[in-house]
């Protein structure tokens, strides 16, 4: 009997012990991530110090005289970001509509594992591709014909005049939209998969057409999922780096032009962190980030919060 | 009446068009991409690639050392990542059910797996490299280890609740303690899926450019120093392409294809391993 008993007890102390362990783990990503924050607001303390909110709201960059504002990349990060939606949620909404209505059952599965790989190749190809072929191309024959057409229409000529010389804000977008599609695609065919049959067929019972049974029942059924995918498209795009440092152009200069090269936070960072000198510039550039983490954290959140919400209406409804 | 059904068929055929072009528009891309790096990297693959180290400008060379540099890291990242984010995972599945901490590291999770890579490459220059005092090795390990935690998390958390509730009750019936329980039978039983994870992982961090940046930088030399900086793949890339040189340039192309390749060879492996796991059922 006494043996019985401590080895039970060993037991109980290895039950508790691995419990332990793995909580340690669970409280170490919570711990990462308040880490990752304390650290980049102590990083940005000097720079937050030498010029408070003005930071936020001027254009100047200048590692010379030591005056940084973050005006410009934080405009290049929102413009790259806005146009690469712009493009990609109806891009991606129709993938998500042909893989789950229209496709034949047996090239589902690769038609969207096609779409996973095109999410998983690596930003820095985008990038690359994006620069020695894209660009070429876009400032040969795309560039020309928007200064020719959409910069002579009355209010939008402003942002459609400029040099045509590919590398622009305009050209960054795009690359980031074919990016962020597949992101934004997959989320909404997993989100559209969850609609009960029985209520689209209800509809196509009622004589619905695909279209309206996609647009008047599985879209609302799904709305909340839907912009939830599109927030997560959008946190993609706000912080993806490596593509569109090689096509903004990384210029620190505001203009209203979406075919001047411009910067974002991320391309500031990864172009001139290395090269930064003095504590200023250093922390100036920490705060950039802070200021990109905290935005995509927002979103991410009511990404996070909107797709929780569907799943518990599935939850409850089911 | 008939012009409304005309009117509704013109619709819904319009949008169904549509869709199909969509989806030629994401393929196309991803057509493109794949044959540009075909066309140019396949003229600059050869043993040297492998065996040679990067070149100064104008001079022949490899990526040997930067493909080291990136195995190493890579590895090393997995080896740190992996067995955090099973834990974590395992908690999440397993423990989760009550408190606070579960759904918070949840929610943090989610969060720091579409997190932008170059902020956790600045946290880990504040973190390491100041405190160092100088780019190395470990603290791109560090980096690309950060990232791997979050994926890991995620699909263990995923594969472990697909494992039916009966396994573990069988288990906990005939008097297993619960360590055992979890470690010998429901992790035993979702390994399968585990290594998918694991396999994505090493995909995502293969190819991660912003965070060894200001972490590992780069290396001339051929160097298995962690604590030296250490090139790598992706940097190299970045740098190569950014030159004006083309024998430069033409060893960027030739290291892109490589990463592109193994990344999708890594993608398309997970899943057809996952697929094979889910086929026993």
């Amino acid at each position: 009997m006494h043996t019985l008993d401590t080895r039970l007890k060993r037991q109980n102390l290895l039950d508790i012990l691995f419990r332990s362990i793995t909580r340690l783990s669970a409280f170490a990503v919570l711990a990462l991530l308040i880490g990752i924050i304390i650290t980049l607001i102590i990083g940005s303390i000097p720079a937050i110090q030498a010029f408070g909110f003005g930071f936020l709201t001027s254009s100047e960059w200048n590692p010379v005289t030591e005056q940084f504002g973050a005006l410009v990349p934080i405009f290049g990060t929102v413009a790259t970001a806005t146009i690469a939606l712009l493009i990609a949620i109806p891009v991606s909404f129709g993938i998500a509509l042909f893989l789950t209505e229209l496709s034949p059952q047996w090239l589902r599965r690769p038609l969207g594992i096609a779409i996973e790989l095109l999410a998983g190749i690596p930003s820095i190809i985008y990038g690359m591709w994006g620069l020695f072929v894209f660009v070429p191309l876009f400032a040969e024959h795309v560039e020309p014909w928007i200064n020719e057409h959409l910069g002579t229409l009355p209010l939008i000529s402003p942002l459609f005049t400029g040099p045509n010389m590919g590398i622009s804000v305009l050209a960054a977008g795009i690359i980031l939209a074919i990016m962020v599609i597949p992101f934004i695609a997959s989320v909404m065919r997993d989100v559209f998969d969850v609609v009960p049959s029985l209520l689209k067929e209800s509809a196509y019972g009622l004589g619905a057409t695909t279209w309206e049974v996609m647009y008047q029942v599985v879209l609302p059924y799904t709305k909340i999922g839907v912009v939830g995918g599109i927030m997560l498209g959008l946190g993609r795009a706000l912080g993806e780096t490596m593509a569109v440092t090689f096509i903004i152009g990384n210029a620190h200069r505001l203009s209203a032009s979406l075919l001047e090269p411009g910067n974002s936070i991320s391309s500031a960072l990864a172009n001139e962190f290395t090269e930064a000198v003095g504590d200023l510039y250093t922390s100036a550039l920490i705060e950039l980030g802070l200021i990109l983490f905290f935005i995509t954290f927002v979103v991410l959140s009511i990404a996070r919060f909107m797709l929780f919400k569907l799943a518990q209406r599935e939850g409850r409804g089911a | 009446m008939f012009s409304l059904y005309a009117r509704r068929r013109f619709i819904n055929g319009l949008s169904l068009t549509i869709s199909v072009l969509a989806m030629a528009f994401g393929l196309f891309w991803l057509g493109w991409i794949l044959w540009t790096l075909l066309m140019q990297g396949l003229p600059g693959m050869n043993a040297s690639i492998f065996t040679q180290t990067t070149p100064p400008p104008g001079s022949r060379g490899g990526l040997g050392n930067a493909i080291w540099g990136s195995l190493m890291m890579t590895s090393l990242a997995t080896l740190i990542g992996t067995p955090i984010g099973i834990l974590a995972g395992t908690y999440l599945a397993e423990f989760g059910q009550r408190g606070w901490l579960a759904p918070a590291t949840r929610f943090i999770n989610d969060i720091l797996l579409s997190a932008p890579s170059i902020v956790i490459g600045l946290f880990v220059y504040e973190v390491y490299v100041v405190k160092v005092g100088h780019f190395a090795g470990w603290g791109g390990t560090l980096a690309l280890s950060i990232i791997v935690i979050p994926v890991v998390i995620r699909t263990t958390e995923n594969m472990l609740r697909l494992i039916p509730n009966t396994l573990r009750e069988a288990a906990a019936a005939l008097g297993t303690p619960q360590w055992k329980v979890i470690s010998f039978v429901t992790l035993r039983a979702a390994r399968a899926g585990i290594l998918t994870g694991i396999l994505l992982a090493v995909a995502r961090i293969s190819g991660e450019t912003a965070p060894l940046l200001f972490t590992a930088l780069n290396n001339q030399f051929w160097s298995s120093d962690m604590n030296q900086p250490m090139a790598n793949l992706p940097v190299v890339i970045f740098q190569f392409a950014m030159s004006p040189y083309d024998d430069w340039r033409s060893l960027a192309w030739a290291g892109a294809l490589l990463i592109t390749f193994s990344v999708l060879t890594l993608n398309i492996l997970a899943r057809v391993m996952f697929r094979q796991k889910a086929n026993t059922y």
